[in-house]
C-alpha cells in the first residue's frame, strides 16, 4: 500500500515535470505557427507513446523474469534518479543555470519565426513537427518510468493512470497559465522526483538481486527520508564548501523574449 | 529502404546513449559498479542493505563534484 502510494507519487511528478517541458514547445509551436497544426502533432505523438507502452510494457511484464527485470530497471531508475539529483543539486547551490521554461520558450519561437510564414487555415507541417517532436522526446522519459516502476511493482495500470492524471493536470494548467510555465517550481519538482527515483532504483536492484531489506516495501519510505536528507545536506555543501555560485539570470532570458515579441 | 532503417537503428542507439551515458558517464558505471556490489552481496545481508545506498550516495557526491560551476 505504501509503496503503491509513492509509486504513484513518483510516476505523477516526473511525468508532470516531462510535460511542463513538452507544453512550452507545444505553446510555442502553436502561438507561431498556428494551434491546430500543434494539437495536431501533440496528438499523434500521444498516440504514439501510448501504442509503444503497450506493445512494449505487456510482453515485459508477462515473459522477463521479475528478478531480472527488477535489476535492469533498479539501474535504469538510479541512472535517471541520480542524473536528475545532481542537477537539482547543481541548481540549487547556484552551480548550474535554472532551467527557464521562458528561455526554452523564446528559442523555440526564434527558430519558428526565421521559417516561411504559416497559412492558418490549412495544416502547418513545421508546427506539427516541432509539437509531435517536442511531445514524443520528453513523452519518451514518461513512458521509461511509467514502464520502469509500472512492470517492477507490477502495477503497470497504475503507472499509466498517473501519467494520465499528471497529463490532464498540465495541461488544465497550461490553458490557464499559458505562457507563465516559468512558474512551475521544477527544480523543487525535479529534486523531490530525483529522490524518489533514486530510492526505487536503489530498492528494486537490491530486491531483484536477492536483498531481504528489513520492513519490505517500507524501507523505501527509509530510502527516500536518507536520500531527502543527503541531498539537502549536498545543497549545503556545495553553498559553503564550493562556492562559485551564480544568480540566475533571467536579464538576458527577459531581453530575449522582448526581441522576438519586436518590442 | 535500407538507409532509411539504417538511420533509425542510430538514432535509436544515440536515443540510449544519451540517455544512459550522455554527459555524466560516471554515473553510468557507478550504477553498474552499484548493481554489481548488490549482486556481489546478495547473501551478506546486513552489509548490502548499508553498502548499496552508501554506494549510490558515493556516485552522485562523484558526479555532483565533477559538474560544479568552478569560482
Amino acid at each position: 500500500m505504501t509503496s503503491t502510494v509513492v509509486l504513484m507519487l513518483a510516476v505523477f511528478a516526473a511525468s508532470a515535470v516531462e510535460m511542463v517541458e513538452a507544453l512550452t514547445i507545444v505553446v510555442a509551436a502553436g502561438t507561431t505557427r498556428g494551434w491546430r497544426s500543434a494539437f495536431e502533432g501533440s496528438a499523434v505523438a500521444v498516440v504514439a507513446l501510448a501504442a509503444i507502452v503497450g506493445a512494449v510494457g505487456v510482453p515485459l511484464v508477462h515473459l522477463v523474469p521479475i528478478d531480472v527485470l527488477r535489476v535492469v530497471i533498479g539501474a535504469l531508475l538510479l541512472v535517471l534518479g541520480l542524473a536528475w539529483l545532481r542537477k537539482a543539486i547543481l541548481r540549487s547551490s547556484g552551480h548550474k543555470e535554472m532551467h527557464d521554461e521562458d528561455a526554452i520558450y523564446a528559442r523555440t519561437v526564434a527558430e519558428l519565426a526565421g521559417d516561411e510564414e504559416p497559412t492558418r487555415v490549412r495544416r502547418d507541417a513545421v508546427g506539427f513537427v516541432v509539437a509531435f517532436k517536442g511531445v514524443f522526446l520528453e513523452g519518451m522519459e514518461v513512458v521509461l518510468i511509467v514502464l520502469s516502476l509500472g512492470s517492477s511493482a507490477h502495477k503497470l495500470g497504475l503507472a499509466a493512470a498517473a501519467a494520465g492524471a499528471a497529463a490532464v493536470v498540465v495541461a488544465g494548467v497550461g490553458v490557464l497559465v499559458a505562457r507563465q510555465l516559468s512558474e512551475v517550481p521544477e527544480n523543487a519538482m525535479k529534486m523531490g522526483v530525483g529522490i524518489m527515483l533514486t530510492s526505487f532504483g536503489v530498492f528494486w536492484a537490491g530486491e531483484g538481486s536477492g536483498v531481504r531489506w528489513p520492513g519490505s516495501d517500507l524501507s523505501i519510505l527509509a530510502l527516500v527520508a536518507f536520500f531527502a536528507a543527503v541531498t539537502a545536506l549536498s545543497v549545503m555543501a556545495m553553498r559553503r564548501v564550493l562556492p562559485g555560485a551564480v544568480g540566475r539570470s533571467r536579464d538576458g532570458v527577459a531581453a530575449r523574449l522582448d526581441e522576438v515579441a519586436g518590442r | 529502404m535500407t538507409s532509411a532503417l539504417g538511420r533509425y537503428v542510430v538514432a535509436f542507439g544515440r536515443f540510449w546513449w544519451d540517455f544512459l551515458v550522455g554527459d555524466t558517464p560516471e554515473v553510468f558505471v557507478g550504477v553498474l559498479v552499484v548493481v554489481g556490489a548488490a549482486v556481489g552481496l546478495r547473501h551478506e545481508r546486513t552489509g548490502d542493505v548499508v553498502v548499496t545506498p552508501l554506494l549510490t550516495v558515493a556516485v552522485l557526491a562523484l558526479s555532483t563534484y565533477r559538474g560544479r560551476r568552478r569560482a
